[in-house]
């Protein structure tokens, strides 16, 4: 049988969008330029050293996307658009529909 | 944040209540376009600057991430039109409800101020002959324009290099900067309000640490309030047009400390930031960054372009020209009524797409198509301007991209005009509105000073006041003429009891262990102003609505809670909009007529702009009660001969 889960601690429901950026824990250095940049304020460092900052505050992310310009790696952080708004769009040639992902 | 199922420690050491000092000739409040260009020129006149912003200074304010329009330089050499005559063209098709004096400092130094950035290593040119041989490109100076491409009053700018420029050219002038720290009142002489002022204080939003700043000049320079009658974290994310940030901490401040400000009562419907928007030119449109794109419906059907009599316009070509039938250039303003609007009309899309789709004339979703632009027009849009807009480099063009959209083969669809809306919008509900373009603020004489000695403004703290080039434009003007002012004054020792009072406001949220947080009381502001003081508005329910906001001041704000220096800086922001909400009931008691231009309602007084009301009416308080007044609407006198005159140092 499939073991759906660990343990179930009694937690809040997370914050409305949770998760803005997505880091690649395998590409991130953990150099914290992202956070140095973010006008938000929404990133704390990580206490493991070398890892990706924390995002503390993921409901105040402006999506301004300069953690992602800032970042020396290349994909080793991502901006997550919300599922509320991700905008599609039409290939003309085979009227075939994509989303932002 | 739990960590392995724990709290982690706040990784910042904590220093509520430590205060730090410090001192200059002329302390900047607010890092954003306005405040870097003031501080940088202060420093290039030989003052010692410092500059306090909540953000980090490379890339903070609403113009840090980028800029793609560089507004009413009518100093640029390919312009048809010159500062003179461009300041009157822009002030009448605004119907004269605009700042002349900050206008007319736009108009006029505009080009100097790119070139001057360009200096600093930004790029302002099509160095690369990317766009060679392109109607929006004059070939002599690889400058580039938009929308009017004969007239060419507005240019296309790499705004995405600009902030990092100002902010390489502050380090290399030495100027201090505090970043993460949010500027909470201003000081002044003798601690009383009216005074001079003579420095400010602030908060560190990582450490809590409290600052006294001490300084000859003050310019604020911080952003018009935001989330007034609309605030959430869960449904803006991508949507939101301006830094969540913004919450009028200048206009407030300003107004506890004696300063004059008007046009308190100019709100908008909702245009950005709703609930329901999607990213800032991230959807099919044909607006602003867009324009002109083709936009078709979902079965390919071209929507016609009009021009301002609702001609058809049968090329792209001409969609950036003024009408063949006697129009002399075009304005990228939204109209605002009267024959002013009219001159100034730019192309549009046919107005009545809504009722041709329910004709059954078009078929819904309606698209964005690049497909079929000229080359140089959808690689200036999908690219360049794309590219560099106030916030679209990473969040539209690299994200669209990564995920596959290409101009050549795709069609972007259009959520705003899924309703067959032709606005950049659908239409926000009654209760949702913004302060915006031409809103309230420190009223402002030829230095830019404010009613308080000591005391300047640059950007959107100023009243109707906006734009990237009117932020650097006014801020590089306001450096100059503080760095005047510091010769002929002397600093003042700040008054202990009026910091002590202010420490005891900023840290009374970190004391309390249970009450509201700042996101909760911001919506519960949002709600008082949605219910009393939004479009249609009455005496009696904007003197409930004070009333009820006064009970919020007395009973909640005291229950306002923050468990780390982070919160603790918002909840200041909360504060302050609830300072910015009485400014504006009180602005809007004092317009007792309504009005179009201001997209202002009264039900109790519905006459529309009788002549006598325009005017500008000012606001201050003074010892607790708010004092009214009046100034005429061009209170500045000969718009050139000022200029002129304060440009080259005149004093009052």
């Amino acid at each position: 049988m499939k073991k759906y889960y660990k343990e179930v601690y009694a937690k809040p429901n997370r914050v409305t969008p949770s998760r803005p950026v997505i880091f690649d824990e395998k590409k991130c250095t953990g150099c914290n330029a992202c956070m140095a940049v973010c006008q938000a304020d929404v990133f704390i460092p990580n206490p493991k050293e070398g890892q990706p900052p924390l995002i503390l505050f993921p409901d105040e992310c402006y999506y301004d996307g300069c953690c992602v310009e800032e970042c020396p790696v290349e994909g080793a952080i991502k901006l997550n658009h919300p599922l509320m708004q991700r905008v599609r769009w039409k290939r003309k040639a085979t009227g075939e529909t994509f989303r932002v992902k | 944040m739990s960590h392995n199922n724990s709290y982690i420690k706040w990784p910042y050491p904590i220093l509520y209540e430590q205060e730090g000092v410090a001192s200059s000739d002329v302390l900047v409040l607010g890092g954003g376009i306005a405040g870097c260009w003031a501080a940088l020129t202060a420093a290039r006149q030989g003052a010692s600057v410092l500059l306090v912003d909540k953000g980090c200074i490379i890339r903070s304010g609403c113009g840090g991430p980028g800029c793609d329009h560089w507004a009413w330089s009518g100093d640029n050499p390919a312009c048809t039109s010159n500062p003179d005559e461009m300041a009157y063209k822009l002030m009448e098709a605004r119907s004269n409800w605009t700042n002349g004096i900050t206008s007319y400092i736009n108009c006029a130094s505009g080009y100097e101020t790119l070139l001057e950035l360009e200096q600093m290593g930004a790029k302002i040119r099509d160095t690369e002959d990317e766009f060679k041989g392109a109607d929006f490109r004059d070939e002599r100076t690889k400058m580039m324009y938009a929308y009017d491409y004969e007239n060419r009053t507005i240019m296309r700018v790499w705004g995405a290099t600009f902030k990092p420029a100002l902010y390489s050219e502050l380090k290399r002038l030495g100027v201090k900067l505090y970043e993460r720290c949010q500027a909470t009142s201003l000081l002044t002489a003798g601690g009383k309000a009216g005074n001079r002022v003579i420095g400010a204080t602030g908060l560190n939003i990582q450490t809590g640490q409290f600052m006294i700043f001490k300084a000859k000049a003050i310019v604020m320079a911080m952003a018009m309030p935001a989330r007034n009658w609309v605030f959430s974290t869960e449904h803006r994310g991508v949507s939101s047009f301006k830094p969540v940030v913004n919450s009028g901490n200048g206009h407030a401040m300003a107004w506890r400390a004696g300063a004059t400000v008007t046009n308190m009562e100019r709100s908008l419907s909702l245009l950005l930031d709703s609930h329901d928007t999607l990213p800032a030119y991230g959807d099919g449109n044909c607006n602003n960054t867009w324009h002109p794109c083709n936009m078709v419906d979902a079965d390919g059907k071209a929507i016609p372009w009009v021009d301002r009599d609702g001609n058809a316009i049968k090329d792209v070509a001409s969609r950036s020209l003024p009408s063949k039938l006697g129009q002399e250039m075009f304005l990228m303003i939204p109209g605002l009524g009267g024959k002013s609007a009219y001159d100034s009309k730019p192309p549009m899309l046919i107005a009545d797409i809504q009722e041709r789709v329910l004709k059954g004339e078009y078929k819904l979703p309606l698209y964005a198509d690049l497909t079929t632009m000229p080359d140089d027009e959808r690689r200036v849009i999908w690219g360049m301007m794309v590219g560099s807009e106030s916030k679209t480099k990473t969040p539209i063009l690299k994200v669209y991209t990564d995920a596959g959209f290409d101009p050549e083969k795709d069609l972007l669809q259009s959520y705003f005009m899924l309703g067959g809306s032709s606005m950049m919008r659908e239409p926000a509900a009654p209760k949702e509105r913004m302060i915006f373009s031409g809103g309230g603020g420190v009223v402002v004489d030829w230095n830019l000073m404010s009613t308080l000695e000591g005391l300047f403004a640059a950007g959107e703290q100023i009243f109707s006041t906006n734009g990237h080039a009117s932020a650097a434009t006014t801020g590089r003007y306001v450096g100059k003429r503080t760095a005047e002012y510091i010769q002929r004054v002397n600093g003042l020792e700040p008054d202990r009891l009026q910091v002590d009072k202010e420490k005891a406001r900023v840290y009374a949220p970190i004391y309390c262990e249970d009450g509201v947080d700042w996101k909760e009381f911001n919506a519960g502001l949002c709600r008082i102003m949605q219910n009393y003081c939004s479009e249609h508005k009455t005496e009696s329910l904007m003197q409930m609505g004070l009333g009820v906001l006064d009970e919020y001041e007395r009973e909640e704000l005291p229950s306002l809670c923050a468990d780390d220096p982070h919160k603790l800086g918002r909840t200041v922001d909360v504060m302050d909009i609830l300072t910015v909400d009485q400014m504006i009931i009180h602005g809007c008691m004092s317009r007792k007529a309504s009005s179009s231009y201001l997209n202002f309602g009264r039900l109790d007084y519905p006459q529309k702009d009788p002549p006598e009301w325009h005017k500008w009416l000012t606001l201050k308080l003074e010892d607790g009660a708010v004092k009214k007044g009046e100034l005429p609407i061009d209170y500045w006198g000969s718009l050139k001969e000022n200029y002129e005159a304060y440009s080259k140092g005149k004093q009052d």
